[in-house]
């Protein structure tokens, strides 16, 4: 069981930045995230886009805005649970709670905080009636386990980025790789996309453009695909795995069940004070919560983790009283030794 | 208001809007359909509007000539679903008065 202070549900922005203010309050946090990599949205999405509404920085790429992110909260040591989605929520007779993953981590904390965004990022799945019944049966979403392909036969169907750069990997794995894709354009860094067409001219991919995936074949498992080649008969592909990689979507998922206020697809919470939703010690922050007025904006989100925090300390020491105080005077201790803090002025006579 | 045009949306459930738009505060065809609350929060306009996740998806009814699709516009439509050939991205259509008029119809959500 991972234990921490404040849990905090989602890697984005605001969840990174709440590591950091309650580092100030000397709270240790633990992030879970269903994405392998910290940064939410930031990362996902749009890593390369500049933002233009960060307090001093006239422009930041998102992905810098997020490796910043990471640089300032370090010194807290925050744990990550990544590529996990935050399932199921119980409330212990102490007051705390148990946080379980999809794959059964279990985390225990006396606050919450959900900073979840959207929502998990989930595959988007392909419209093709029957595929519900092959998932973990030769289709897959997701790449977890490259070994899984060994000497079998791949279709591999998307036309950006991770479906180059799979088809690409899989070729020295799998016994073959079939690249199918909607357009004869594809979306993806150039040499990735270069890399493919050379693959493609030895032989060692099959691409198929354009076409479509329609139909998945077989019994207990994936035996082929049915696919529409533009101005062909439809024709089938043997292959022992389909792997349809259309990117990721939002879906706020699991968290809808945990008996929280839902309004607007997000998670209402009490603005005037604290950011807590209708079940006290579980605060919702950032993009996820709603309340009158609300903005979807990172720097709000920085701000509602901030009050958070206070919040959460009271919460966790009923009895101390704590005077806020500026990062220039008190400087910042890390948990792990470190400290940071303003240079001293030299008192010093001059001869 | 001379700047406002009237256009008629179609939601998920199959039910026409006929809305007001203004032309005259850079908002596009997605932040029409949010600030009607035409389709659900969350489930439109995900990316923001940058042409990087396909929510906004429409199919255009009229026959309005409207702006050229860009790169990005056009590589997302190539990985979204419920594609068709009059479909379009909410966010990458901005409102102006040529618009007065438009049908669309929202695309079912991926």
């Amino acid at each position: 069981m991972i234990q921490t202070d404040i849990l905090i549900i989602g890697a984005g922005p605001t969840g990174l930045f709440t590591v950091f203010e309650a580092g100030l309050l000397k709270l240790r946090c633990h992030l879970i995230d269903a994405l392998p990599q910290p940064g939410g949205q930031c990362s996902e999405i749009y890593p390369k886009k500049p933002i233009y509404d960060i307090p001093a920085y006239p422009e930041i790429l998102a992905g810098d805005l997020t490796k910043n992110l990471m640089e300032q909260i370090k010194q807290f040591e925050p744990g990550f649970t990544l590529g996990e989605r935050a399932d199921t929520i119980e409330k212990q007779d102490d007051g705390t709670f148990i946080v379980t993953t999809n794959k059964g981590t279990k985390h225990q904390a006396p606050v919450v905080a959900i900073a979840g965004g959207l929502g998990s990022f989930e595959p988007r799945k392909p419209i093709i009636p029957n595929i519900i019944d092959f998932e973990d049966k030769g289709v897959e979403y997701m790449i977890k386990e490259p070994e899984l392909y060994r000497d079998k036969d791949v279709v591999i169907a998307g036309g950006g980025d991770s479906a180059l750069d799979w088809s690409i990997f899989l070729t020295d794995v799998a016994k073959s790789v079939t690249l199918i894709h909607r357009r004869n354009e594809f979306r993806g860094a150039l040499d990735s996309v270069e890399k493919v067409q050379e693959l493609k001219n030895l032989g060692k991919i099959n691409l198929i453009t354009p076409a479509e995936v329609k139909a998945v074949l077989g019994k207990e498992h994936v035996t082929g695909v049915v696919v529409e080649e533009t101005g062909k008969e439809p024709f089938i592909i043997d292959t022992d795995h389909f792997i349809p990689l259309f990117g990721l979507a939002p879906k706020l998922g699991p968290i809808a069940n945990w008996g929280l206020e839902i309004e607007k697809n997000a998670i209402k919470v009490n603005n005037a004070l604290d950011y807590q939703t209708n079940v006290e010690g579980i605060y919702a922050i950032g993009d996820v919560n709603i309340y009158p007025g609300k903005l979807k904006l990172i720097l709000c989100g920085f701000h509602e983790a901030t009050l958070m925090c206070q919040s959460a300390y009271q919460r966790i020491h009923p009895d101390k009283k704590y005077v806020m105080k500026y990062t220039t005077v008190g400087g910042v201790d890390g948990f792990d030794g470190t400290r940071k803090e303003a240079p001293k002025a030299v008192v010093k006579a001059i001869q | 208001m001379e700047q406002d045009v009237t256009i008629k949306i179609t939601d998920r459930e199959g039910v026409m809007h006929e809305v007001v738009a203004p032309t005259d505060m850079a908002m596009n065809l997605m932040e029409v359909v949010r600030s009607y609350e035409l389709a659900p929060e969350g489930t439109i306009g995900i990316c923001g509007g940058m042409a990087m996740c396909a929510s906004c998806q429409c199919y255009v009814k009229s026959n309005h000539e409207l702006p050229e699709m860009n790169d990005d516009e056009d590589a997302m439509l190539a990985e979204a679903f419920h594609v068709q050939e009059n479909s379009r991205l909410g966010c990458q259509i901005q409102m102006t008065p040529e618009l007065e008029g438009l049908e669309v119809e929202l695309a079912p959500e991926s």
